[in-house]
């Protein structure tokens, strides 16, 4: 009975192509993975910052901290924030009724779940800020409670909220699927009630998938423009997103503005993704015992 | 705690897992649940712990009918065959699992539950790893960690399905010990399910053989193996060898190959079961017996020499093992490719359909012979 340590033995980040592989040519497919990842995106990226480059560090401050993006920022924070937690749980619940529930048109409500990809952001947009205008479908029953939705920050919080939604329940769902219900059994075999079986077997393994899923659901709200600006009403220092700004500043033809803007949510998003992985992997290495 | 289960019976969409199953299993001791995959072993064990619900019947603990209660309410430790621990809990926390499940006014205080982990570390022989995660422990030292999580409630029924069926042939038999050992040390009344025939045989106090969803034969494990009730209790329970023909003037007669069956009748379509110890080999045919075969192997290792063959002039389903001891072995020195005759000692004869068989010993038969020729 003594021996733990072969467990993690089996190296998953070899580096060599030395060994047996499926796939032949390690060195080709790499190179022409970073090759399409460098024209894709960071060619991309390095113009950005080529396009600043061109500024001084007063005047790149200057325009990233001027009142009214200033206040753009705050709005697409807070927007972005409450569009991803609503996300968080109504995509959990949207994946658990997927996986758990055998029910009459399972399979079309797992296809409408993507419908937000499909669907070009500016057709979203123009539906949500008609179905909620005063008197859309939506709109005039929300406004005898008082509830303003287009035309406010409100409205960006359902845009967002909309575009972003497959990210949690297509994060969760395999998870959840590769549950085993040995587990939950287990559990209650022990005596554990319906509520602790959930929050110390369940919740735990599909923790990681859905704060991977609420930060890509987040990230993605930030730079949410198409289905925005048709919904937000776009008044200034009120219900203006970042990426309006961006915009605003590319039709003025002041692309050094233009990029500065950007570089600031893209750094933000940056960060974010990588402190969830940083994260997820220690918890992971955790279960998986490296 | 013992446990009736009463006309249990269970179907899943067309398949019947469970047909009318009715079983007592004694307080105390350590009952298997033994039979091949789709017998419907697991599914009872289930039933009985409250993870599956039956169509019909009752299952009683101690007199008290339970069938309406959930598993949670059961007070029943269950062990999995893939151990289920939860992966994000240590050690510790996982045997300290049920304790801290217990409700409010139940529930021991912390330096309680704490005291009682390290005793069931203890117990389990393991009390280093308990900060440790279950990744990073050997499928024997989940199993036992799977264990102390089962009994730290201290139920009063222990259920293991396929509890060893993951571990390799080594660990399982230390582990099967060590099971054994524990129950001998707590008696409480536990049932496992298993496939493995010898496994029940050498770990249970009592055998529930069943096949097809219902129970074939309840016995301790040494009756069940001299004495089997049905064909299928033979098939299963180690090696047989067959001799399948039809009686003739109180001989059982198939091509080149006949066995004497005095005073059975003639006409009838009957198989003889011989178990492997329970016949020798002969370099001419006895006077009871006369069954050619020809020797394919010999594998010697082992306290006894295996030997397989094929019949000769007659058939057999399956092949033929006969056991011979390495001093008769040295002596006989049998080698591959001749020919031998087995000599039946005693036998196992099911007539036509009948599904008991009736015992056949001829030492006493061809002793009698001898003294009246």
């Amino acid at each position: 009975m003594s021996a733990p340590a072969q467990v993690s033995a089996a190296p998953a980040r070899r580096f060599s192509g030395r060994s047996k592989r499926v796939l032949p040519g390690f060195g080709l497919s790499l190179g022409i993975s970073l090759f399409f990842v460098s024209l894709v995106l960071l060619l991309p990226l390095s113009g950005l910052v080529v396009e600043t480059s061109g500024m001084t560090w007063d005047q790149f401050w200057f325009t990233i901290t001027d009142p009214r993006v200033v206040e753009s920022y705050k709005v697409t924070l807070w927007t972005a924030l409450a569009a991803s937690l609503f996300n968080g749980v109504f995509g959990l619940l949207l994946a658990w009724v997927l996986v758990r529930y055998d029910f009459p048109g399972k399979r079309i409500l797992d296809a409408f779940v993507d419908l937000p990809f499909a669907l070009p952001t500016a057709v979203a947009g123009i539906t949500l800020a008609t179905l909620f205008a005063q008197n859309g479908w939506y709109g005039q029953w929300l406004a005898k409670l008082g509830i303003e939705v287009a035309f406010t920050p409100l409205g960006i919080v359902v845009a967002m909220a909309f575009t972003s939604i497959p990210f949690v329940v297509r994060t969760v769902q395999p998870v959840l699927e590769e549950l085993s219900p040995a587990d939950e059994e287990a559990a209650v075999s022990l005596g554990a009630s319906d509520g602790r079986v959930f929050r110390k077997v369940i919740f735990p393994s599909l923790w990681p998938a859905l704060v991977t899923g609420i930060a890509l659901s987040f990230t993605r709200s930030l730079g949410e423009f198409g289905a925005i600006i048709f919904i937000a009403g776009n008044t200034p220092y009120v219900s203006e997103v970042t990426s309006l700004m961006v915009f605003i500043r590319l039709q003025e033809y002041d692309y050094a503005a233009a990029s500065a803007i950007a570089s600031v949510v893209l750094l933000a998003s940056l960060v974010l993704l990588f402190s969830i992985n940083l994260w997820q992997g220690r918890y992971l290495r955790r279960l998986e015992g490296r | 705690m013992s446990i009736t289960i009463d006309q249990i019976s269970k179907t899943f969409g067309r398949f019947q897992a469970l047909k009318d199953v009715s079983l007592e299993i004694p307080e105390g001791k350590l009952t298997a649940l033994l039979g091949p995959s789709g017998s419907g072993k697991t599914t009872l064990l289930r039933i009985i712990a409250g993870l599956e619900s039956s169509d019909s019947g009752r299952i009683l603990f101690g007199g008290d009918d339970v069938s309406n209660l959930h598993v949670r309410d059961r007070n029943i430790g269950f062990v999995f065959q893939h151990y289920a621990l939860f992966r994000h809990l240590t050690v510790a926390e996982n045997i300290a699992f049920g304790l801290e499940s217990l409700p409010r006014k139940q529930r021991p205080t912390k330096s309680e539950i704490r005291q009682r982990v390290a005793k069931l570390l203890e117990m389990i022989q393991l009390p280093q790893l308990a900060g440790r995660y279950p990744a990073q422990l050997s499928g024997g030292q989940k199993q036992r960690v799977a264990l102390a999580r089962a009994l730290a409630t201290q139920p009063r029924i222990l259920l293991l399905d396929e509890p060893f069926g993951a571990l390799d042939a080594k660990v399982r038999k230390d582990l099967r010990r060590w099971l054994r050992a524990l129950h001998d040390e707590f008696h409480f009344t536990s049932i496992f399910v298993t496939h493995d025939q010898e496994e029940a045989l050498e770990l249970s106090d009592q055998v529930v053989v069943m096949s097809q969803g219902q129970v074939e034969q309840v016995n301790e494990p040494t009756d069940l193996y001299a004495r089997p009730e049905s064909r299928f209790v033979f098939d299963f329970l180690g090696h047989v060898n067959v001799v399948s023909g039809v009686v003739k003037h109180h001989k059982l007669v198939q091509g080149d190959a006949w066995v004497s069956l005095p005073g059975q009748k003639s006409d009838q379509e009957a198989q003889l079961y011989l178990r492997p110890h329970e016949v020798h080999l002969a370099r001419a045919p006895a006077i009871h017996a006369r069954l050619p075969l020809r020797i394919e192997a010999i594998s010697l290792i082992g306290s006894e020499v295996r030997i397989e063959l094929v019949p000769v002039g007659w058939n057999s389903d399956e092949i033929w093992e006969v056991g011979m001891s390495h001093n008769e072995f040295a002596r006989h020195n049998p080698s591959r490719g001749e020919l031998w005759y087995a000599v039946p000692d005693i036998g196992h004869l099911f007539v036509a359909d009948s599904a008991q068989p009736r015992s056949v010993d001829w030492a006493y038969t061809t002793a009698a012979n001898a003294s009246n020729m």
